[in-house]
């Protein structure tokens, strides 16, 4: 944006005459999408989302005005209509703001990569795709072969009134694999994912090939395969079914912004009240969760938040103890609780609010084995399927791809349509074992806020056990 | 009021940059463009006081390029300078090209063809960005009111190389909210293009009923089976799972639809079921993506049999189907269920005893081969003993199969319907939504 080299300054000043803070935070995002199915080409897509959102405090009131129109006056007229609209809000604003929220920042962020996306060819990422797509042939029944990657190339600059001046920019990739297994009536789904932040190494054609026969061969296992039985019994969870629990059942209602009601009309609020902080026994002793944007390749690390607050790495559980939340500087001066930086926004268009970014499940110091060993009657459970959580955060119920029977500490034949359900605090004081091998996922769809914004977060977990758990299977 | 201004210059720059760019396409080449639009102010509530208000004025392109078999699509921000963006779709149509001339061909590529032309505009009258706060929160003083406001106009538009065009522009508002007593709530929403205090005033009144009902004696339900009334609001949410591959032609012959029995004829629903996709309710275009126009109204599920699956340009050359105006996504975008005989002042009477649902949670398939979707209960939701309501319950768990709930165990349909117009706004204000009845159904499934 070298445009904007003096053009953000002669806004940001002529925001000053008004304001009492301003700041310009300007996103450009390149989206890119490569799908193949059935060994032919499905979706070719690319979207370049770009503009400033023009943020201003009045009247100890922050708000916002987003545009596209990256000119001078462009700028200008967007910090007017901000500075407008929150002057006529302002004496209605849930609590009075300063610039103390908005810390002066400087510095800047690179993801980590070996290549650069940009030099990764197209023949090349549709090689690996169509690569995939021919490893997952494997019997007609496999109806469906799927292979997609999307790469994201981001840059967030940040600038102030009070001199912040952040450069961050992001190179992220996301591939799946999917195959479907159909006969008659039945039909069973078995994928494979990375992402995270990486440059074009993702884009490896052996490792396309070694997941797609892999991930068509388990397809075709379910089909033929029992349901789960049902029955209280112990859980085993693999790290891709770790990540969606994490996520659901510690990342959401640990975010200040739900605990203070600000989420209640949309995803809702949280069963975990302020005073819970230092107090509440939220797992057994061997629960240590981490909030850590800091580590290299995980799909959410970045140096600073959207408002210019440094990243570091802080423990939220500490052996089971509930001792911190999600929360911004905004969320901290209005709960008085201690946070984190994770103050988010989706796009230029959307204000921040709290967000997770990494939130990791620390590792313990047992084999995979050890924790199969452990376990008289159960299940080991693969891949997340379906979700489902209360408003609160309590009930929950997911679904897994894959799950396998374990009986007296060994691994047993592999049942389809495995579900489970529990109650976030009673589950996780369930928790007997934790794996000493973390793995880590992502996703870049976790929805919240009104307006909406969908946001990456990354997790990763070592496999874990839970003790005594609701497990059921299929209709089907 | 807010200014109108914005659909007409849209519009003149969307006809600008089109005539300009279609006219530079070659040989071989054809293009499909659609512009997404909008002027929204967003205020989000909480307590009755505002949280973020967030002004955003965005507007964006898609290139679709066919080229000698090969298909690529692309998108951007545009900045609403003639200049400026004339340059930059330039240099879309020029990546469209490159990436063109890598990509393997596209068998189940659709030739562009001209689906004819339509322009619709819905004029409003909307609050200024000044006197939308005073409006939301004066009537609901002393009420714990969280939720948001969105007003402005939003554009949707698409025009091609053959000549096809069609725009959509509409100026519409939404107040999603809810009210609280400590951690009781009643949800509501009031939407339209022009705001009444009077209308809004009464709409709140509801909701404040509603919300006094939670003050009853709570009731503990354990998990079972109930008899289960689903007031149209959560309804609707059930039906939304429709969407999610049910009724989509692809997913069906994928292997990935929950509706797989049903579209091979192996069981049916009920025969008090009936549901068009109906583009008279004015709340989506009827044009697609590539600008194909789909009828006002389609049969999409009539007594209880399937009769159409939604089936996009591209699965019907893929598949052998017929195309029948549906999005790539095939998800339906204006559902109306048909309203049954059970009269809205019966409802309590003919539930007699069991629960009263006015809005679920966050649905998932838990077997998609069955059609069994999990959720949770949300908001006002009460036991009903003896057709009286006996008070609030807490938010329970179903885990239930749509062949049953929409089959053997639906018992009625009422003879009221509401209009749940989508609120969504994950990178754009939403169009769409959906009209549905309440249903009574039986045996309903409580897990947790």
């Amino acid at each position: 944006m070298p445009q904007m080299a003096t053009a953000h300054e002669l806004a940001l000043q002529h925001a000053m005459h008004t304001a009492q803070w301003a700041g310009l935070r300007f996103s450009s995002e390149t989206t890119t999408q490569r799908v193949v199915r059935n060994d032919r080409p499905q979706a070719n897509q690319c979207a370049l989302e770009e503009g400033v959102m023009c943020e201003v405090l009045v009247d100890g009131h922050f708000g916002y005005a987003a545009t596209a129109d990256l000119s001078g006056a462009g700028l200008q007229r967007a910090f007017d209509r901000a500075i407008s609209t929150t002057r006529a809000t302002s004496p209605y604003k849930v609590h009075p703001f300063s610039a103390g929220q908005r810390p002066r920042a400087a510095g800047s962020y690179r993801s980590p990569r070996q290549r650069d996306l940009d030099e990764t060819g197209l023949s090349e990422i549709t090689d690996c795709l169509l690569a995939a797509s021919h490893g997952m042939k494997l019997s007609d029944l496999v109806v469906n072969r799927a292979a997609s990657a999307m790469m994201v190339q981001t840059r967030i600059d940040f600038f102030s009134s009070n001199g912040s001046e952040t450069r961050q920019s992001f190179d992220m990739v996301d591939i799946t694999l999917a195959a479907t297994a159909a006969q008659g009536l039945q039909s069973q789904t078995r994928t494979w994912s990375s992402t995270g932040q990486f440059g074009g190494e993702a884009f490896d054609r052996a490792i396309f090939e070694q997941q797609a026969g892999r991930t068509a061969q388990e397809a075709l296992e379910l089909l033929n395969s029992e349901n789960c039985p049902s029955g209280v019994m112990d859980l085993v969870l693999m790290p891709d079914q770790m990540m969606l629990q994490i996520h659901e059942s510690i990342g959401h209602p640990l975010e200040l912004d739900r605990i203070l009601g600000d989420e209640r009309n949309y995803a809702g609020w949280s069963f975990v009240q302020p005073a819970d902080f230092g107090h509440l026994q939220y797992g057994s002793p061997l629960m240590n969760v981490s909030f850590d944007p800091t580590r290299a390749n995980e799909f959410a690390s970045y140096r600073f938040d959207d408002g210019g607050n440094p990243a570091t790495r802080e423990m939220l559980i500490d052996k089971g103890m509930l001792v911190r939340g999600l929360g911004s500087l905004e969320s901290q001066a209005r709960s008085g609780l201690p946070g984190v930086a994770n103050f988010r926004s989706s796009s230029w268009n959307r204000a921040p609010i709290d967000r997770m970014a990494n939130i990791n499940l620390e590792p313990g110091d047992s084999s995979l084995d050890d924790l199969i060993g452990q376990v008289e009657q159960g299940v080991l459970m693969t891949t997340n399927r379906s979700w489902s959580i209360d408003d609160y955060r309590n009930k929950f119920q997911f679904g897994c791809e894959r799950g396998q029977l374990i009986a007296n500490g060994k691994l047993g034949q592999v049942v389809r349509n495995p579900n489970y359900r529990g109650v976030t605090v009673d589950f996780w004081n369930r928790l007997a074992g934790v794996g000493r091998e973390p793995a880590t996922y992502g996703t870049a769809f976790c929805g919240k806020g009104e307006p909406s914004q969908v946001i990456r977060v990354g997790h990763s977990s070592p496999p874990c056990l839970f003790r005594g758990v609701q497990v059921f299977g299929g209709q089907s | 009021m807010m200014s109108v201004d914005f659909i007409t210059r849209v519009h003149a720059h969307f006809d600008r940059l089109c005539a300009d760019l279609l006219t530079k396409l070659g040989a071989g080449e054809e293009a499909t463009l659609n512009i997404a639009a909008e002027e929204t102010l967003f205020v989000r509530f909480n307590g009755n006081r505002v949280r973020q208000n967030t002004d955003v004025e965005q507007i964006g392109v898609s290139l679709r390029l066919q080229s000698n078999g090969r298909t690529v699509e692309k998108s951007r921000t545009l900045s609403g300078a003639m200049d400026a963006d004339r340059a930059t779709s330039m240099q879309l149509l020029q990546a469209c090209r490159y990436e063109a001339s890598v990509l393997p061909a596209d068998p189940n590529q659709v030739p562009m063809q001209n689906n004819g032309s339509s322009n619709e505009e819905f004029r409003g009258a909307l609050l200024a960005a000044q006197e939308v706060v005073p409006a939301v929160v004066a009537p609901a003083e002393g009420c714990d009111l969280a939720g948001l406001y969105a007003g402005g106009a939003v554009i949707r538009g698409n025009k091609n190389s053959l000549g096809q065009s069609h725009w959509f522009a509409t100026e519409t508002f939404f107040l999603d909210y809810s009210i609280y007593n400590g951690a009781k709530a009643a949800k509501g929403s009031y939407a339209g293009s022009r705001w009444n205090a009077t209308d809004w005033a009464g709409n709140l009144a509801r909701t404040r009923t509603l919300l006094a009902l939670l003050d009853k004696p709570p009731q503990d339900v354990q998990p079972g089976h109930y008899r289960t009334y689903l007031a149209p609001r959560a309804f609707s949410e059930l039906i939304g799972m429709l969407g999610w591959n049910a009724l989509s032609a692809s997913a069906w012959k994928q292997g990935r639809s929950p509706f797989k029995k049903l579209a091979e004829k192996e069981t049916r629903l009920s025969p008090l079921l009936s549901i068009d996709e109906n583009f008279a309710l004015g709340l989506a275009p009827r044009f697609n993506g590539l600008g194909e126009v789909a009828a006002q109204t389609m049969p999409l599920i009539r007594d209880g049999e399937l009769q159409s699956l939604l089936v996009s340009s591209r699965s019907a050359k893929e598949y052998g189907l017929l195309a029948n105006g549906a999005s790539e996504g095939e998800s339906p975008r204006a559902m109306d269920v048909a309203t049954g005989s059970l009269p809205e002042q019966d409802v309590l009477k003919e539930l007699a005893t069991g629960l009263y649902l006015s809005n679920l949670h966050y649905l998932n398939w838990s077997d998609p081969a069955s059609a069994r979707v999990t959720g949770m209960t949300r908001y006002a939701c009460f036991w009903v003993e003896g057709g009286e309501i006996a008070g609030p319950i807490k938010d329970l768990r179903w885990d239930e199969s749509l062949y049953d709930a929409l089959g053997a165990k639906l018992i009625a349909l009422t003879a009221h319907a509401e209009i749940d117009p989508a609120t969504g706004t994950y990178f754009q204000r939403s169009l769409g939504g959906s009209r549905t009845p309440g249903a009574l159904i039986e045996n309903f499934t409580f897990t947790l």
